[in-house]
């Protein structure tokens, strides 16, 4: 269970976020969208702990979160999400050493062993079984994003942060990655929060779509209002509709149809 | 059809490559024949033969004084100097640029001062090395060290800096701790680059290192032909300055071989 209570992000003047309420039940995946700079990439980093909130606290599972990144929460970036100085391989077995050796940051013998057999099972579960031994560099970028992920999944977190993983791929591969993610997502039952500008995507992947936006705008001092999440809409999985009986806007207006969400 | 798109075939690039070379040879040649011819002892501008006849003296006869081949002892003394000024200082600004560039209360500690440091005339602090370390070889290593390890440093601080935010916090997601990350993430993708700033000191070590020589030594290349100078030796100080150039481009080629044989992911393995 994750629990956003009334937090804020400003930077000096400028309110990038202000008064988020946000109760999220474990395995949803909630895809954030909206408007470029409306937000929804600091409310991430805010999640990943790479931020701390200028106001208001977010727990999990009834305690803060710790104010830097850690093993409970697992990120794939758009870009850099890789290490490029290991094979494919390493970059997941790196995941299963450092936890567990902090003086040299590697495991040796039998644990070793086991720490590979399951990286390489992680690795073909995501469709890199082949590619054990290349170099990043070498990789596509999806399957790039794919390593990425099984880097994140290996390490078994509790939530799995997602900033536009997808934004740079071709559509074709980009639609292949969906379904990985998805049935990734069905088979852990992981709580997954999406960043995504593309409308299209964030419905046909989430359980939850969150629009963030900024509700009071003054021409005269753009920054002094910051964006808050306007919709917070649980779709039926699977169908990619929003059920609008079951949808909790933050002001009282007309439900509007999926085209007409303002991004 | 533009100059800018006009490319060199394979063959005329070859001959490009070689034409200032053929030129200069030819120039140096036809000037140093026509100098002889006016004057047999012009020291000037030596022929082949007695650049052939001092290198064979230098590198092939046993030196009457000394015992030893002077060229081969000079090459040796001069490269061991070299050697270890570069190794403490490839070790040094490892250790010091990603501390640096990966904790960020040691930059603020130290940033400054090795920019101060890195201010200071390498040669201006000689003297300082002379009384305070004595003539030998000490004085002459510690030149070569101080003249290079604070560019080094500030440059692979500033390659640490250069490493993706995305890269520390997904290091961080995989439960690597201030040290783990150090270890297994940053030190080795800055060690090619390491190499990289260590190709990009050699020309100043080689300047300190033949400065140092020249004030104060009784060997070694940069010795040799400041003394040779004396006897406006130019048949061996032509050589002299060859080799040396030869030697500086050999280290300059093995370091980028070990860069790209060791680490061929780094520069997606083209650079």
């Amino acid at each position: 269970m994750i629990e956003v209570r009334n937090v804020w992000k400003t930077y000096g003047e400028q309110v990038v976020l202000e008064r988020l309420n946000l109760t999220v039940a474990p395995g949803e995946f909630c895809s954030m969208v909206g408007a470029s700079g409306c937000g929804k990439s600091t409310f991430l980093r805010l999640l990943l702990g790479q931020e701390r909130a200028t106001r208001g606290e977010i727990l999990l599972d009834g305690r803060p979160l710790s104010g830097e990144p850690d093993a409970d929460r697992g990120v794939v970036f758009q870009r850099y999400s890789v290490f490029e100085h290991l094979t494919v391989m390493r970059n997941v077995l790196l995941g299963l050493e450092l936890p567990h050796a902090t003086r040299t940051g590697r495991l040796f013998g039998a644990r070793r062993r086991e720490a590979t057999a399951q990286a390489v099972a992680m690795l073909e579960r995501v469709g890199l079984g082949a590619a054990l031994d290349k170099y990043p560099h070498q990789l596509s970028g999806g399957m790039q994003q794919r390593l990425a992920i099984a880097q994140a999944l290996v390490m078994k977190p509790r939530m799995l942060l997602l900033d536009e993983p997808f934004g740079a791929l071709d559509p074709g591969i980009r639609k292949d990655m969906h379904e990985l993610l998805l049935a990734l997502w069905r088979e852990t039952g992981l709580t997954i929060f999406m960043v995504t500008h593309d409308l299209k995507e964030g419905f046909a992947l989430g359980s939850r779509v969150l629009v963030f936006d900024k509700v009071r705008v003054d021409p005269q001092a753009p920054g002094a209002y910051g964006a808050r999440i306007t919709y917070n809409l649980p779709l039926q999985r699977g169908s990619g509709t929003p059920r609008p009986d079951s949808a909790h806007p933050v002001r009282p207006v007309a439900m509007p149809a999926r085209t007409d969400i303002p991004t | 059809m533009r100059l800018i798109n006009r490319r060199p075939g394979r063959g005329s690039a070859l001959a490009l490559l070689l034409l200032p070379f053929i030129v200069i040879v030819a120039v140096y040649f036809t000037s140093s024949s026509l100098r002889l011819a006016a004057n047999p002892d012009d020291k000037l501008l030596p022929s082949a033969a007695q650049m052939r006849d001092a290198v064979a003296q230098f590198a092939f006869t046993d030196d009457v004084r000394t015992g030893e081949r002077l060229l081969w002892a000079d090459t040796a003394s001069s490269l061991r100097r070299l050697g270890i000024g570069l190794a403490i200082s490839a070790t040094v600004s490892l250790v010091a640029g990603i501390a640096m560039g990966s904790i960020p209360l040691v930059a603020a500690t130290l940033s400054p001062f090795v920019t101060v440091l890195s201010m200071i005339p390498p040669l201006a602090v000689l003297p300082i090395l002379f009384i305070v370390l004595g003539l030998d070889e000490l004085s002459k290593v510690a030149l070569i060290a101080i003249g290079i390890t604070p560019m080094m440093v500030r440059d692979l601080q500033q390659r640490a800096r250069e490493i993706p935010n995305e890269v520390w916090i997904k290091a961080q997601t995989l439960g690597a701790t201030s040290w783990t990350l150090i270890l297994r993430v940053i030190v080795p993708q800055l060690v090619p680059r390491l190499l990289v700033a260590l190709r990009l000191s050699l020309c100043s070590a080689w300047l300190f290192l033949i400065a140092v020589e020249a004030i104060a030594s009784t060997d070694g290349l940069g010795y040799r032909i400041f003394l040779m100078r004396r006897y406006l030796a130019m048949d061996v100080i032509l050589p002299y300055v060859m080799w040396i150039t030869l030697l500086a481009w050999l280290i300059d080629e093995v370091l980028r071989q070990i860069t790209q044989r060791l680490f061929p992911w780094y520069g997606g393995g083209a650079r």
